[in-house]
């Protein structure tokens, strides 16, 4: 990704607070994000919060590259309103089988988001009060946006359990 | 220990749904009940789960559009938009003005029509039987527009990535220009129904209280956020598609409840009736195509586009490979979102308030669950 360094007064206040712990600033198509190490991600969102007035999570998501060592881009969607309207990503690099901390703690609004990431992707939050499927029946094996999941793969036995047919194809 | 009689006041878990009328498709509400009081709400969805997402891995950007409309099946047009702009924003094209202000006005039409179906749905849920036929019979002549444009009423696949596929109708001017001279009387015939109603008022003021505070912790964006006193619309906070050139303003509401965000829609309607005239009014001449590459493989990145469809904030977030297919596009929809407020907005109400809580923050289940 042919990316900008992104620099602004934010920027440098978030540099003095957090150090090394955020990787990089970047731009890419206009859109700033920040690269965090996975154990900062919890006190930068209270920060940006609390401090910065970025009281608005517009989305939590996933994104997976089964090549690489960290295989998951977990990504944080956040906005401040008018007057600053602004809107920036938090990313964060994990590896399979780690459980990132919730941050339902600092918004609420992340319950079902960071749900349907365990559901899709097996991410699973550490601290989050409710932590199960939310699309997918509670039974059903596998995630589906995990590339390694093949687009008509289904968990057989649950179709033919549940739904008495040998198979949903 | 005393036995047990039937004049126990014991805790009460009541199911809603999937199959029941109120919840407009297959929403299932797990009630916990202390009488007629509700103490707490869990949802259960995925009913209606096709895995829109994974889909989208699996064919070409092209190929992806038409199942966009599929998830928000009354604002199809919306949810074209948003990811038109986004694979247009990862090429780094921008539709021409000509294209801009035909998706303008046929969103602002499509807002409408979502409009309608939701008063009519509402209003038939609380228990007025009458503005259903009112706003369907409105709600036909602007599906009979897109039919006229794009040859299809509700999954409208309208839009192309880049412009659009289709020149105006011959009578696309006339058809908007005559919905436009219409539909204000109308709106007024809806307010006369409800507006003043003793009944609706009774049912609707002071239920399901959602306050702004709420809203910014539990991400609720559009219609419910505007009616808790927030001034807050992408198309006017981060303009996308020309909006900055329409003259419109923003209703809010003041009471956070049900009543308000009925009168915010209705307000809503009005001034997607004064963007259309303008569309329609300064419709500019030129091509409706930008020049965008037979295949389309945009370059290695990532970007988020969001736009203000008529449930809420819409999000998507494609990232891009370098090849023919999206390698990850998430899909924020607003019903989906909005939705987890159900349970702060239920607690404390009536059973007969959750159909009316459910009605107001107007899901759709396709989009609930993808």
């Amino acid at each position: 990704m042919a990316t900008t360094p992104w620099e602004s007064d934010l920027v440098s206040r978030m540099k003095t607070r957090f150090g090394e712990s955020i990787r990089e600033f970047s731009t890419y198509a206009g859109q700033n994000f920040l690269l965090a190490e996975p154990g900062a991600v919890v006190p930068i969102l209270e920060y940006l919060k609390i401090e910065e007035e970025f009281e608005y999570l517009v989305d939590l998501t996933a994104v997976h590259y089964p090549k690489r060592e960290q295989q998951f881009d977990l990504l944080y969607v956040l906005y401040r309103f008018p007057p600053h309207n602004e809107r920036i990503r938090v990313k964060t690099l994990i590896t399979e089988g780690d459980r990132p901390p919730t941050v339902t703690g600092v918004y609420a609004g992340a319950d079902w988001m960071e749900r349907e990431v365990y559901d899709m992707f097996g991410i699973a939050f550490d601290g989050h009060q409710n932590m199960k499927r939310i699309l997918l029946p509670d039974e059903w094996h596998g995630h589906p946006l995990r590339k390694e999941y093949g687009i008509i793969q289904q968990d057989q036995r649950w179709v033919q359990e549940n739904l008495q047919i040998e198979s949903g194809q | 220990m005393p036995e047990a009689t039937f004049l126990d006041s014991t805790e009460l878990v009541l199911n809603m749904g999937p199959q029941h009328p109120s919840t407009h498709g297959v929403l299932r509400v797990i009630l916990k009940l202390d009488g007629e009081r509700v103490l707490g709400t869990e949802c259960v969805i995925g009913y209606l789960h096709r895995g829109v997402e994974k889909i989208a891995e699996n064919r070409t950007y092209v190929q992806f559009a038409p199942y966009v409309d599929r998830m928000d099946y009354v604002a199809a047009v919306s949810n074209g938009l948003g990811y038109c702009l986004a694979v247009e924003k990862l090429l780094g094209i921008e539709a021409p003005p000509r294209a801009q202000a035909v998706r303008v006005a046929l969103t602002e039409l499509n807002r409408i029509s979502s409009h309608l179906l939701w008063l009519g749905t509402h209003a038939l849920d609380i228990g007025a039987i009458t503005p259903v036929f009112y706003t369907f019979r409105e709600r036909e002549e602007a599906l009979k527009i897109f039919e006229k444009y794009c040859g299809a009423r509700l999954t409208t696949h309208a839009f192309r990535i880049g412009g659009l596929q289709y020149e105006t109708h011959d009578t696309y001017e006339k058809d908007l220009l005559a919905f436009c001279d219409m539909f204000p009387a109308r709106v007024d015939e809806y307010e006369e129904l409800l507006t003043g109603n003793r009944i609706w008022v009774g049912r609707t003021q002071g239920v399901g209280i959602l306050t702004v505070e709420d809203c910014k912790e539990l991400s609720v964006t559009g219609p419910p956020l505007r009616a808790a006193g927030l001034e807050w619309d992408l198309r006017k906070a981060q303009p996308y598609s020309g909006y900055e050139k329409y003259d419109f303003e923003i209703p809010t509401g003041a009471n956070a409840d049900t009543f308000d965000r009925y009168l915010v829609r209705m307000r809503e309607m009005r001034q997607s009736v004064r963007i259309i005239r303008q569309a329609v009014e300064g419709l500019p001449s030129g091509p409706i195509m930008a020049k965008v590459p037979k295949v389309i493989k945009p370059p290695v990145g990532e970007c988020y586009v969001s736009i203000e469809s008529p449930k809420g904030e819409l999000g998507y977030f494609v990232v891009s490979d370098n090849s023919t297919q999206p390698y990850r596009v998430r899909v924020r929809p607003p019903s989906f979102i909005n939705l987890q407020a159900l349970d702060r907005m239920c607690r404390g109400c009536l059973v007969a308030d959750v159909v009316a809580i459910i009605g107001t923050i107007d899901i759709v289940l396709g989009e609930v669950d993808r």
